[in-house]
């Protein structure tokens, strides 16, 4: 007895009788003797439910929750209460995807709303339905551009977080494309560097906004450089600022993307979350993953499927642009309530708090005569300090007095030896900020 | 099924709002002093609505959908399995959750634990070395397995070898995957039994090949009874063996892919590991490797050192295939599964799930066309209805299904054959379960005789019926804005 397995003894006596077998093991003949697996699983024994929560707790708190002043891509804002209940209705968490559209309307239906949302806050003209992570996204972004340009070489940005631009260049380094990065100069990328890197070769520019420092770039000059040699403009931007931030659109960009764990996704070490794509009309037929349709049934009555499915890998096999088959899909219906609730004036507002934090600390940090502004560029939520004091020190002591953040970007290179990244959400108070400033002033 | 229709956009009314945040302390520094040329110039087109208009909304919509909780899911190749209560309890762990990606080792102990007693688990089933958790799919992880494969053979200067053998039964992923990792794929045909044909394999092995992907049970439901023939051939070669693990369910507590002589593969955690499958994600796709193949892994890796859990980026790996170490709440709740199992359980799995989908295969056999002989592993799968005079197919039985309260198995794949349905019960459903099933499809076959064209019309019970898919491609509305331009034309 098991409470996952139903058979009882008489069941499995009566299946067998209708098979005619005397063991379950007859039903393996064609699995070879020499490899038939005969003994049990090297596996810790089997643990009561009280016995699996005492287990988790324990491991729990070996874990230790800090107040965030990190970012870099993963971002603690707030998540509201209503969100939980409702992914965690089992129509939506353990249905599989919507292949059977009469009913799975309520997936098709969130997908639907996600895409819209997704074009409202992008202004590009269509979404599809969520990817794996802001990351992935953009490596697939590049594969898109690769196929719409049928060129080989895409062009990066110094300034895209480098953990991002890691998964591009392994994707890219596989598929056989060729990557250059661009290079950054005051804490933006040198679109002078950039007029000499454009020619005819390139395929797609990647940019990020905010970028890896905090920064807000402006991409006109950068649309208009890659437009002129026919090669594409990927942006990724964090989605939570375009609330308030130019579009991807009106930046000239040809396909957004990137991660969507900003909209209020817990930050659960990094996963689950989900990545968004977004393009123009004229490329939406090269966008890769799930793609969710209005239409109507026989009865007239309002409907969604999934649709232009002849871009995907079931039906082109080796010829399809990529390999995916899923989408985030729980994590889109979780952004999906997310902003029903928030609407572009909570939206707005998260962003307004962001900034105001997030300003307020930098210009007291500033104030301690410890740090200076490492870029005299504007920024939202982030932003990157220089100072002379070990930055692996700053993060330790803060770690001591239950704070995480500022990273210092050593880590992502050499040459950010002297940085430390801070950022701040809505969700950091007052009394966090000055606290943490007090432990800085302490350093020397 | 509920009579809701409406989208969250046509319940916004300007003024209502669902979120409450802080006051905030620093008006001091005001957005609007960031430079116009920076912000957008309109507000993003999202609705207006309560946090009561939410709930209802989703609460209503959600009762539009089928899950494993709302019947018996028998979907071929998804293995829909009952995903434990007690699995979501432990994920939703405030601590869990409130976990940056980039916290100090030190700070993240617990979490770094369970990722490697998680690896040497998976490891232990199957037969291999070591696995990283990053890839966040079962697709992700082919891609993930197919760069070890390819990157094995440029560390010994074999460029030559870019071409990977796939059976015409594999998923569409397979060929897919292959070729996003810039290599070719090499289709070979099945035998008159669905299986590899040793034959046409050996043909087209060469120092061209960099592997094998194989999934067993294939994706007809059966074994591969050559496997050791398969894998010795292959591996003569030069070429490398990739599982994948679509159908690991089958075989579990019965046999080990690395001793079958599998190099690489990966597990859908969302099918064997009972993960839910959320309507299409998150998932989850570790990859496992043989012992020559462990410096490969993707980057960041977990290492231990005495009692230390320590995290690591390798010169020698294939790279980073994602920000951090994958979808964590969806492997704490896999690991959570096989620790209600243990030792004891986990074997068992495989057993339970094969015996019934040979309960179904037999019990429909007189009905539905058995193309394949012999017993079938955890799926079965039938060519449409015996009797293919009245002109009622696969997609229409599919239908009528749902009109009965239970989801259709998967149909039209495998691609073999023309009106394929493949059931796969897995262990978690009882044999009053299975009866019922079987039974509602001897009657749909029933059906198929007396009243043909009332099961071409199917499904006449649900919230909505077959719909227009013409229609969706032609027309394109993929978002709400489109739909208010459709309106207005």
């Amino acid at each position: 007895m098991f409470k996952y397995f139903p058979h009882t003894d008489s069941d499995i006596e009566a299946m067998k009788k209708s098979l005619s077998i005397k063991t379950i093991d007859e039903l393996f003949e064609d699995v070879p003797k020499g490899v038939f697996f005969s003994r049990e699983y090297q596996v810790p024994e089997m643990m009561s439910e009280t016995e699996i929560r005492t287990y988790f707790e324990n491991l729990a708190k070996e874990n230790k929750e800090l107040v965030c002043f990190a970012g870099l891509g993963t971002y603690d804002h707030y998540s509201p209460a209503v969100i939980p209940f409702l992914t965690s209705r089992q129509e939506f968490l353990t249905a599989y995807t919507p292949y059977q559209p009469e009913v799975s309307q309520g997936t098709l239906q969130y997908i639907f709303e996600y895409q819209s949302m997704i074009q409202a806050l992008t202004g590009m003209d269509n979404s599809n339905a969520s990817m794996y992570d802001g990351a992935t996204a953009t490596a697939e972004a590049c594969f898109m551009a690769e196929a719409i340009t049928r060129r080989k070489k895409i062009l990066i940005s110094k300034t895209v977080n480098p953990l991002t631009a890691d998964v591009v260049k392994t994707y890219a380094h596989y598929k056989g494309l060729e990557i250059e990065f661009v290079p950054a100069k005051d804490g933006g990328t040198d679109w002078n560097a950039l007029q000499d890197l454009a020619n005819s070769d390139i395929a797609a520019l990647v940019v990020q906004k905010p970028n890896f420092f905090g920064v807000i770039e402006a991409f006109d000059q950068a649309a208009q450089i890659m437009h002129n040699v026919g090669a594409l403009l990927i942006e990724n931007a964090d989605i939570s600022t375009l609330g308030v931030l130019k579009t991807p659109r009106a930046d000239g960009a040809d396909i957004a993307c990137g991660d969507c764990q900003s909209l209020g996704v817990p930050m659960a070490f990094g996963g689950p979350s989900l990545g968004y794509m977004a393009t123009i009309k004229t490329h939406v037929r090269r966008i890769p993953g799930r793609i969710c349709g209005l239409s109507f049934d026989i009865d007239g009555k309002r409907a969604f499927v999934l649709t232009l499915q002849a871009r995907e890998q079931h039906i082109r096999r080796e010829k399809a642009n990529s390999n995916i088959c899923s989408n985030q899909s729980l994590m889109a219906l979780y952004v999906t309530i997310y902003l029903s609730l928030m609407g572009s004036s909570g939206l707005s507002r998260v962003n307004e708090l962001s900034y105001e934090g997030a300003h307020y600390l930098a210009e007291k940090l500033v104030k301690t005569g410890k740090f200076k502004l490492a870029f005299a560029k504007p920024f939202l939520k982030e932003f990157t300090l220089e100072t002379l004091i070990s930055t692996p020190l700053i993060q330790e002591a803060l770690l001591k007095n239950g704070f995480l953040g500022g990273l210092p970007l050593q880590e992502f290179g050499e040459e950010y030896e002297n940085l430390i990244s801070f950022a701040v959400t809505e969700k950091r108070t007052k009394a966090e900020i000055d606290r943490l400033v007090s432990v800085l002033e302490g350093l020397s | 099924m509920t009579n809701y229709d409406a989208l969250i956009f046509e319940k916004s009314v300007t003024g209502r709002c669902g979120y409450s945040l802080p006051k905030g302390f620093a008006s001091e520094f005001s957005l609007d002093t960031i430079d116009s040329v920076y912000k957008r110039d309109n507000a993003p087109l999202l609705p207006e609505v309560s946090e009561v208009d939410v709930v209802r909304h989703f609460s209503n919509i959600s009762q539009k959908n089928f899950g494993v909780e709302t019947g018996f899911y028998p979907l071929g190749s998804c293995t829909m399995k009952y995903n434990p209560k007690i699995n979501d309890e432990i994920a939703a762990n405030k601590t869990f959750n409130n976990i940056h990606p980039l916290q100090p080792a030190s700070t993240v102990q617990g979490i770094l634990k369970i990722h490697d007693e998680l690896q040497k688990i998976l490891s232990e089933i199957s037969g291999l070395k070591e696995f990283s958790l990053n890839p966040y799919a079962g697709a992700h992880g082919e891609l993930t397995g197919l760069m070890i494969m390819k990157k094995y053979h440029e560390d010994r200067a074999d460029f030559k070898r870019n071409k990977v053998i796939v059976p015409d039964s594999a998923h569409g992923t397979n060929p897919a995957s292959t070729a996003v990792c810039g290599m070719e794929v090499i289709e070979i045909k099945s035998n008159a039994n669905g299986r590899v044909d040793l034959a046409a394999l050996k043909a087209v092995l060469s120092d061209e090949v960099a592997g094998m992907m194989l999934t067993n049970p294939n994706t007809l439901g059966v074994f591969e009874n050559d496997i050791c023939e398969i894998s010795k051939l292959v591996h003569e070669s030069g070429g490398l063996m990739y599982y994948d693990g679509a159908n690991l369910n089958a075989i579990l507590g019965k046999a080990r892919p690395g001793d079958m002589g599998f190099d690489i593969m990966h597990i859908n955690l969302h099918k064997t590991f009972s993960t839910p499958h959320g309507g299409g994600g998150p998932g989850s796709g570790p990859v496992g490797v043989c012992d020559k193949l462990v410096d490969l892994l993707p980057n960041p890796r977990v290492k231990k050192m005495e009692d230390y859990y320590y995290v690591q980026t390798d010169a020698l790996a294939i790279g980073r295939i994602s920000s951090h170490f994958g979808n964590f709440l969806v492997w704490l709740r896999a690991y959570c599964y096989v620790l209600t199992l243990g030792r004891e359980q986990l074997g068992k799995v495989g057993e339970l799930a094969t015996l019934n989908a040979n309960y179904i295969q037999e019990a429909l056999k007189k009905d539905y066309k058995s193309p394949l002989s012999g017993y079938s592993m955890h799926e079965c799968v039938f060519d449409g209805l015996v009797d293919q005079s009245t002109g009622v197919r696969t997609l229409d039985v599919a239908k009528r299904l749902l009109d009965y309260g239970m989801h259709a198995p998967t149909i039209y794949f495998p691609l073999l054959f023309h009106q394929s349905i493949m059931i796969e019960p897995t262990e978690t459903e009882s044999k009053q379960t299975l009866d019922k099933f079987i039974e509602i499809m001897k009657k749909i076959a029933q059906e198929a005789k007396t009243d043909p064209d009332m099961l071409k019309s199917a499904p006449h019970d649900t919230y909505v019926r077959r719909i227009d898919e013409v229609f969706a491609a032609k027309k394109m509305i993929l978002t709400y804005t489109d739909y208010l331009n459709y309106l207005n034309e």
